[in-house]
């Protein structure tokens, strides 16, 4: 099984996150930044099809030159080996990101894409299955579980409010991963010393890829509610808590 | 038409709560708003919709459309909205929008702009905010490209309450959609739930909930005598049952269970919109998280920024006292 699965650099979530001055994005030269949780879930699912069916796993980034450590942490995690579509899409919109990806791995024929549910930064939810549509291949998402037999998938999505459902459909296809699909695994020492041998194809974005959304303003969100703050020690702190949940709020 | 088209979304031929809330956000925005209904047979869930103020509802019907397939819903929404050429076109930010909508915009090459909280006038037009970073900033966005664009409304942003409803019924037409059933790929089995649920989330009066702030299920105890001294049930963020150190079925959030307690303590929980979304509707919300620019501090009562494992074993000494 040929498998590509799709990954994004983010920042972390411990970043402290500061606005540019044109408040169309944040100051990222000085964050640090991670593999995508849910990319990573995706990445750990197209790990364990090959482990049971044979095959490669192609990692895909497209992203500013930092992608590469993510990239190379895919490649010490056991993927076999990696596309990088360089240029400035870190800020690009859903549709640019797809277009780069789907003119990466069009010639390649995989059988199966993966990709996370979404992003921890834009949080789009969109890239996976506009990619499909740019590949002209089937889609499912929010998978739980994937069963691959010959030339069809039979896949486990998650509904809402704790329904699920099973969706049958041919390969080649892609689907989105729901994190807590798997265990992940982490990298080892010597998947890191063989991650330094593995090919990263570099390819530029293609032209014209005209973003469709743009950020006008960003800032952090209004509080809905007046919130308490309570200070002190841990001790102080939780005396007053609880007197004012008994003789305010009146909830214990 | 150069107005917006609303979709709306039913199951079974039942309506859904955020097919409502998406008309609201349609009605805000003013001007002439029609609703869209797709499925088999939804002429009574069309009727339903002919409550509401808009100028006209319109069902969709094929037989293909019987089950959900996004295959199925692509064609039939693009065909339609090819036709009607609606300047603006709104969808609830459901599961099922969020497996379609994507596809649907990439089919028509148009904008899509997902989970908006609010809309607001931005020059001639209109910006969209949703949240980014993890819900920690607002992001004002503005689509561009030819119209129609699309949007998807965040569950809870806006209020049915505030549906305007016609004392006139709306005119209901019915279409036969365009969809070439052997076109469809995926192909649906009946929905299911997995073993009944032990824990009802919903019904509980008090909920100590933890989220990644715990670190690793070694902290857990903490957390289980705090809720024993409260007479509360322990829940969690995703993160902590993906992790698998609490049962899936403790999970509050968007793919999880909702609740509205008269309590909840979130401890170490930022607060993502999935988060939110399952449990602001609590009487009384606590949070206590180290960041103190965590976005559950927004609908929080009472806040205390601090680490939980200083702050949670005084909780439960103080409860004792």
């Amino acid at each position: 099984m040929k498998i590509a699965v799709c990954i994004k650099q983010v920042i972390t979530r411990e970043s402290q996150i500061r606005v540019n001055e044109q408040k169309t994005w944040i100051r990222d030269q000085d964050a640090t930044f991670e593999l995508n949780e849910p990319d990573a879930y995706a990445l750990e699912e197209g790990l364990r099809l090959k482990e049971k069916h044979g095959g490669e796993v192609v990692v895909c980034s497209a992203g500013p030159a930092r992608a590469t450590q993510v990239i190379r942490e895919a490649l010490a995690r056991g993927a076999d080996r990696a596309i990088h579509v360089e240029g400035e899409l870190g800020s690009g919109d859903a549709f640019s990101m797809a277009g780069a990806l789907a003119s990466a791995i069009k010639d390649e024929a995989f059988d199966l894409v993966l990709t996370g549910l979404q992003s921890d930064d834009h949080g789009f939810g969109q890239v996976g299955v506009v990619l499909a549509e740019n590949l002209g291949i089937p889609h499912a998402t929010i998978i739980m579980e994937v069963n691959a037999d010959g030339g069809s998938l039979r896949v486990k999505r998650e509904l809402e409010g704790g329904w699920f459902q099973f969706v049958t459909m041919p390969l080649p296809a892609l689907l989105t991963i729901q994190s807590g699909i798997n265990q992940l695994r982490y990298a080892t020492l010597k998947g890191i010393m063989a991650a330094k041998k593995k090919e990263i194809r570099t390819v530029p974005a293609p032209a014209g890829l005209a973003a469709r959304q743009r950020i006008v303003d960003l800032y952090p969100p209004q509080k809905v509610k007046k919130t308490e703050m309570i200070g002190g020690s841990a001790a102080d702190a939780a005396r007053q808590l609880v007197r004012a949940l008994r003789d305010d709020a009146r909830v214990i | 038409m150069a107005g917006i088209l609303v979709i709306a979304e039913q199951t079974g031929g039942t309506l859904n709560r955020a097919s409502w809330e998406a008309i609201v956000a349609a009605q805000s925005i003013g001007g002439d708003v029609k609703v869209a209904i797709a499925g088999r047979e939804v002429g009574a869930a069309a009727a339903e919709l002919a409550a509401a103020e808009v100028a006209e509802v319109i069902a969709l019907q094929h037989a293909a459309l019987d089950l959900y397939t996004p295959d199925g819903y692509v064609q039939a929404l693009a065909a339609f909205i090819r036709d009607a050429e609606p300047g603006l076109v709104v969808l609830p930010h459901t599961y099922q929008t969020r497996d379609f909508a994507p596809k649907l915009a990439a089919r028509l090459e148009r904008a899509l702009i997902t989970d908006c909280t609010a809309i607001k006038a931005h020059g001639d037009g209109r910006a969209f905010t949703r949240p980014v970073f993890q819900g920690k900033l607002n992001a004002d966005v503005v689509a561009d490209g030819p119209t129609p664009h699309l949007v998807t409304i965040q569950i809870g942003a806006f209020r049915v309450d505030a549906l305007k409803k016609s004392g006139r019924r709306a005119a209901v037409r019915t279409v036969d959609a365009a969809v070439d059933a052997s076109a469809i790929r995926q192909k649906p089995e009946a929905p299911f739930k997995e073993a009944r649920q032990a824990v009802d989330l919903s019904q509980a009066e008090r909920i100590v909930s933890v989220g990644r702030g715990i670190k690793g299920p070694e902290g857990l105890p903490l957390v289980q005598a705090l809720a024993d001294a409260l007479g509360a049930e322990v829940a969690a963020s995703r993160p902590i049952c993906d992790a698998g150190w609490l049962p899936m079925e403790r999970q509050v959030g968007s793919s999880g269970q909702t609740v509205a307690p008269k309590l909840y303590l979130a401890l170490g929980i930022s607060g993502a919109i999935q988060h939110l979304v399952g449990m602001k509707g609590s009487k009384t919300i606590v949070a206590i998280n180290k960041d103190p620019d965590a976005p559950i501090f927004e609908v929080a009562d009472y806040g205390i920024v601090a680490d939980l494992f200083d702050v949670v074993p005084a909780l439960t000494t103080a409860l004792k006292e």
